[in-house]
């Protein structure tokens, strides 16, 4: 009994000293020897597990970038699988050290759920698809029809608000997977599935038929995706949002993973600096002084990893458009590192 | 020589510490400070978390506009709607699929049970085989299951299955006319309720005269005809009408009558397959338990078949049957949160999923979520163990 009692009462005394310490998040990851990220279930071309079993996509390149940035390798993150519903619980409970899934950047995100959005590592939008024999040809059309959305999403707010603003008739139905949605839309429980228009063209990629399904011309929304971490934690902020803007420096400077070790005896400085060849760039963010240089080297800049996922030349075809550099006519944008 | 002493006796001097009664008292006393301690603890950590995270926290997001669309409710729903509307939406919507599926789960439960104890080999082992396959496979399969083939077995809305009076059933549900009754319809419910009460009465009437006389009377047939009776008498007296709303093809979809998801249908249809096999086994085991030779006293009093079973060996029964069908229903209540994997909005879809992520109000959504099935729980426990006393054994 007195055994039990002294037992509890250290427990005890123990969770009280373990809040004491608020502990930094990059010691627990380096503690850890890789970062845990939250992605989507899969999403073609985003993250998803490839034949292999190997996450791939633009958002799970972001999460080997960070690793590249931390470790000097890009193979120490862990992936976690999170749906809609679950990503900020998970986030803001200390699951995941970094949600870098298909995640709509909005006000009341930023400021009420205790996370904060590192960047726009993608500028979408919210579209429809359709079935093409039903001879739609405007989401205005779309007045009484019924619609498959994913629960918990900015897409199912987008919609109401559309569908309000229009006067028109709905009716969604809502699930928690993404994978349920896809069903029910395939075996026509829905007329509609609406979800962000590069997920649309991801899903389509994979349809049986995909020319039987139509995208609509409209886009309802603006949809900034981008990585989301903990708030209260700036240095692991800042090394998350410089992640990315080194991702898109390095495009912007010309440096890539084929080219980057060449690159290291370049003349020009912002190169330099970028490598960590001059200046001390890397100690502020508690990382070596070589970060962005691990991730040029082992993922590659914004360009490459866009291309090799998402691009026209891969089966979900999306080209630049808004996500080209500013200096390429499009709004991705990266401060200077100096 | 021996010394009597015949002073007082003392019990020997014991430490205080050492009195069991005091040591019992001293160790509750500290067990209690330290729960109480740890759960101040566990609340203070959770506040000091949130707000290092710059988290917002209350119950005041209820009173906000919730800004979504949910496809079924009872009550009228719009975007514009307030997030404890979700929450009723969502309550109303757990509470219809329940009290269908307990009520069909323990109609169907009690007829397989029974086939089960069947003497006609063919019945008795479909019942088996019926059980045994449904209680052995995960609840959540077989509600994808139901779902899509619910959805693939009904055709597309343009070929839908017409159904006499103008009802139709499609991939988006079965759809029915709306009655909606005129204002002299109010006096056929006033009938109606009338007629209720007349039943009643004559049941303890019969009961009485049955104690006193011998003399059956046919209170079932009898009790029929009575609400059939007024209730059609009142219905052509007060010229009551009712009109229908039929539902409409429009472009995409039928319009107006009453509408039934599919979703609710496949959780509704799951749920009862489910729970009904393991309400037959209670059924089973409860008739089994009522020995032999309480029937064979039965019949030596001369009681008629259906009373045998009536008075003698079901009370019996029901008395082991009623403690474990509580569970069932309570597992049947609880387990239609799952049919937010299937689309259907009840209370852990609608509130604990879309509700708690368009707010980010995790903790009091699930607390909110976790008070309420704990109520239907406790309810339900309630009304069964107030039956449970009735049909216990009276011992005198």
């Amino acid at each position: 009994m007195q055994k039990a009692l002294v037992s509890i009462a250290v427990a005890a005394s123990l969770g009280l000293g373990a809040t004491a310490a608020q502990a930094a998040i990059l010691d627990d990851v380096k503690a850890k020897g890789y970062v845990q990220c939250g992605v989507t279930g899969g999403v073609a071309g985003f993250s998803a597990p490839d034949s292999s079993n190997v996450w791939t996509g633009i958002e799970v390149d972001y999460c080997r970038a960070l690793a590249a940035a931390i470790f000097n390798d890009a193979d120490a993150v862990r992936f976690t699988s999170l749906t809609s519903q679950e990503r900020f619980t998970a986030l803001s409970a200390g699951e995941v050290d970094v949600l870098s899934r298909t995640t709509t950047w909005t006000m009341s995100r930023d400021t009420q759920l205790g996370i904060s959005f590192v960047g726009t590592m993608f500028y979408d939008g919210q579209g429809f698809m359709v079935r093409e024999e039903d001879g739609i040809e405007s989401a205005l059309d779309l007045s009484g029809a019924a619609i498959c959305i994913e629960s918990g999403t900015t897409t199912e707010l987008n919609a109401a608000d559309y569908f309000a603003t229009n006067g028109m008739e709905f009716n969604t139905v809502v699930f928690v997977d993404q994978d349920e949605v896809v069903k029910a839309y395939e075996d026509g429980r829905c007329d509609v599935y609406t979800t962000d228009s590069s997920a649309l063209a991801s899903e389509r990629s994979k349809f049986a038929d995909p020319d039987a399904h139509i995208i609509l011309p409209e886009i309802i929304s603006k949809e900034p995706l981008g990585p989301s971490v903990r708030s209260g934690d700036t240095q692991w902020f800042n090394i998350a949002r410089w992640t990315y803007f080194a991702l898109l420096e390095a495009e912007e400077l010309g440096v890539s993973s084929a080219n980057v070790d060449e690159q290291l005896g370049s003349d020009n400085p912002a190169i330099k600096r970028l490598l960590g060849v001059e200046g001390e760039f890397g100690a502020p963010l508690g990382l070596d002084n070589a970060w962005a240089y691990q991730i040029i080297k082992l993922v590659g800049n914004y360009a490459e990893t866009y291309e090799r996922n998402v691009g026209p030349d891969t089966p979900i075809g999306l080209e630049r458009g808004l996500n080209a550099l500013w200096s390429d006519g499009g709004i991705q944008y990266a401060p200077p590192i100096r | 020589m021996t010394t009597l002493d015949t002073g007082p006796q003392t019990a020997p001097r014991a430490n205080f510490f050492n009195d069991p009664v005091i040591r019992g008292i001293i160790y509750q006393v500290v067990v209690a400070a330290l729960i109480v301690s740890f759960i101040l603890w566990i609340i203070g950590n959770t506040a000091a978390n949130l707000a290092a995270q710059n988290k917002t926290t209350g119950f005041d997001f209820l009173w906000r506009t919730a800004g979504f669309d949910i496809s079924f409710s009872l009550i009228p729903w719009s975007r514009a709607s307030y997030y404890y509307e979700a929450f009723m939406v969502g309550l109303l919507n757990t509470l219809l699929v329940a009290v269908v599926g307990i009520f069909f789960a323990t109609v169907l439960g009690f007829t397989i049970g029974i086939a089960r104890l069947s003497t006609n080999f063919i019945i008795s082992s479909l019942a088996t085989i019926y059980i045994e396959v449904i209680r052995n496979i995960p609840l959540l399969l077989q509600l994808f299951f139901w779902y899509f083939a619910v959805l693939k077995s009904m055709p597309a809305v343009r070929n839908s299955f017409e159904l006499p009076f103008d009802s139709f059933i499609n991939q988006r549900g079965i759809m029915i006319p709306r009655p909606i009754p005129d204002e002299q319809f109010n006096f056929v419910w006033l009938g109606l309720a009338l007629a209720v009460i007349g039943v009643i009465v004559l049941r303890h009437w019969a009961k009485k005269r049955l104690e006193a006389t011998g003399k059956r009377f046919p209170v079932f047939l009898t009790s029929l005809v009575i609400l059939f009776g007024v209730t059609s008498l009142v219905f052509w007296v007060s010229g009551a009408s009712v009109a229908f709303e039929l539902p409409v093809l429009e472009r995409f979809n039928f319009r107006g009558g009453l509408q039934l998801p599919p979703e609710f249908i496949a959780l509704a249809f799951g749920l009862i397959i489910y729970t009904a096999a393991f309400i037959a086994e209670t059924v089973r085991g409860g008739i089994q338990s009522v020995n032999h030779g309480q029937t064979e006293a039965a019949s030596s009093l001369g009681l008629q078949d259906g009373d045998r079973l009536r008075l003698v060996v079901v009370p019996q029964a029901m008395r082991v049957i009623v403690p474990p069908l509580t569970s069932q229903y309570l597992n049947l209540t609880k387990n239609s949160s799952l049919g937010a994997a299937i689309g259907y909005p009840e209370l852990v879809n609608v509130f604990a999923g879309t509700s708690l992520n368009q707010t980010g109000r995790a903790i009091e959504c699930i607390a909110i979520v976790m008070t309420v099935y704990l109520c239907f729980s406790l309810l339900t426990s309630a009304i069964m163990n107030w039956y449970n006393g009735r049909v216990k054994l009276v011992e005198r």
